[in-house]
């Protein structure tokens, strides 16, 4: 049976549950792919909530030793750039774009990917490499920088994750 | 806005607990919302952390990031973390008396 709306029991107050942990993945290796996740992971850390980072097929990127200085702004395929796709393509522009972001970025604080991942690591938020990714790229723990904390299988990230909102990026 | 006694003196304060006005702020007062806030006693570390960002906020209008927290008060993140371990930004700057930080990082 339908009810009218102002038959409708007034809503109940309930206490509101805060966050306590949030895991979260970061699956793309673009700049803009990685940085949210980022900004996220220390600013949970910063509230005191509890923040793991599992980083998984290109995000992974981010934690290898010989591309994560390389990362750049996504040029091409970036409607968000409002960027023509060709003027996208010319070499060089995505460096260029990366160059101006970052700029832009340290003017507001915001640390490079190896710095804030320190930063995070050092607030006790964890940095996890996805393990099917490291074994289809080939890659060893050697590959990794040392904030790296470990190399889960999904089956370990989603134990680990017990109790946490997960968040795909 | 609420009113509530603090240390025995009648001090504004915002929803969340932070000084209205950063002029009401005394180091009896911060030992008070210090306790309040899961820190039992203030240390030398704690101090050296609430004095810097209440200074820079002074000095400034903005308080610091944690970044700079990190590189510039004299305490590595991992300490703060430990010092304050519900956020070193947030309560560091409710201990020092002065508004909630703005920023994301």
């Amino acid at each position: 049976m339908t009810q009218l709306y102002h038959e409708l029991e007034p809503a109940q107050e309930v206490e509101r549950e805060l966050i306590e942990k949030v895991s979260i993945v970061v699956s793309k290796g673009s700049l803009d792919g990685i940085y949210p996740a980022l900004i996220m992971a220390n600013g949970a850390r910063m509230e005191g909530i509890e923040a793991d980072l599992f980083f998984t097929f290109f995000g992974l990127d981010a934690l290898r030793k010989d591309r994560q200085a390389k990362i750049k702004v996504a040029t091409v395929g970036n409607p968000g750039l409002h960027m023509p796709t060709l003027v996208g393509a010319i070499p060089g522009m995505s460096w260029v774009a990366t160059k101006m972001m970052a700029r832009q970025m340290e003017s507001l604080d915001i640390p490079p990917i190896g710095e804030f991942l320190e930063l995070i690591h050092d607030s006790g938020g964890g940095i996890y490499a996805c393990h099917a990714t490291v074994e289809m790229f080939g890659l060893t723990e050697d590959d990794f920088v040392p904030q790296v904390d470990g190399i889960l299988t999904v089956g370990e990230f989603y134990d680990r994750s017990a109790g946490a909102q997960i968040i795909f990026t | 806005m609420a009113m509530t006694e603090v240390a025995g003196a009648d001090v504004e304060v915002d929803a969340e607990g932070f000084l209205v006005y950063p002029e009401d702020w005394n180091r009896v007062l911060a030992e008070e919302i210090a306790r309040e806030n899961g820190i039992p006693e203030l240390t030398p570390r704690h101090w050296q952390v609430v004095e810097f960002m209440r200074e820079r906020y002074l000095e400034t209008g903005t308080a610091p990031s944690i970044r700079s927290l990190g590189k510039e008060s004299g305490v590595p993140i991992k300490e703060l973390y430990q010092l304050f371990p519900k956020g070193p930004a947030k309560l560091a700057a409710k201990i020092g008396g002065i508004p909630k930080p703005r920023g994301c990082i």
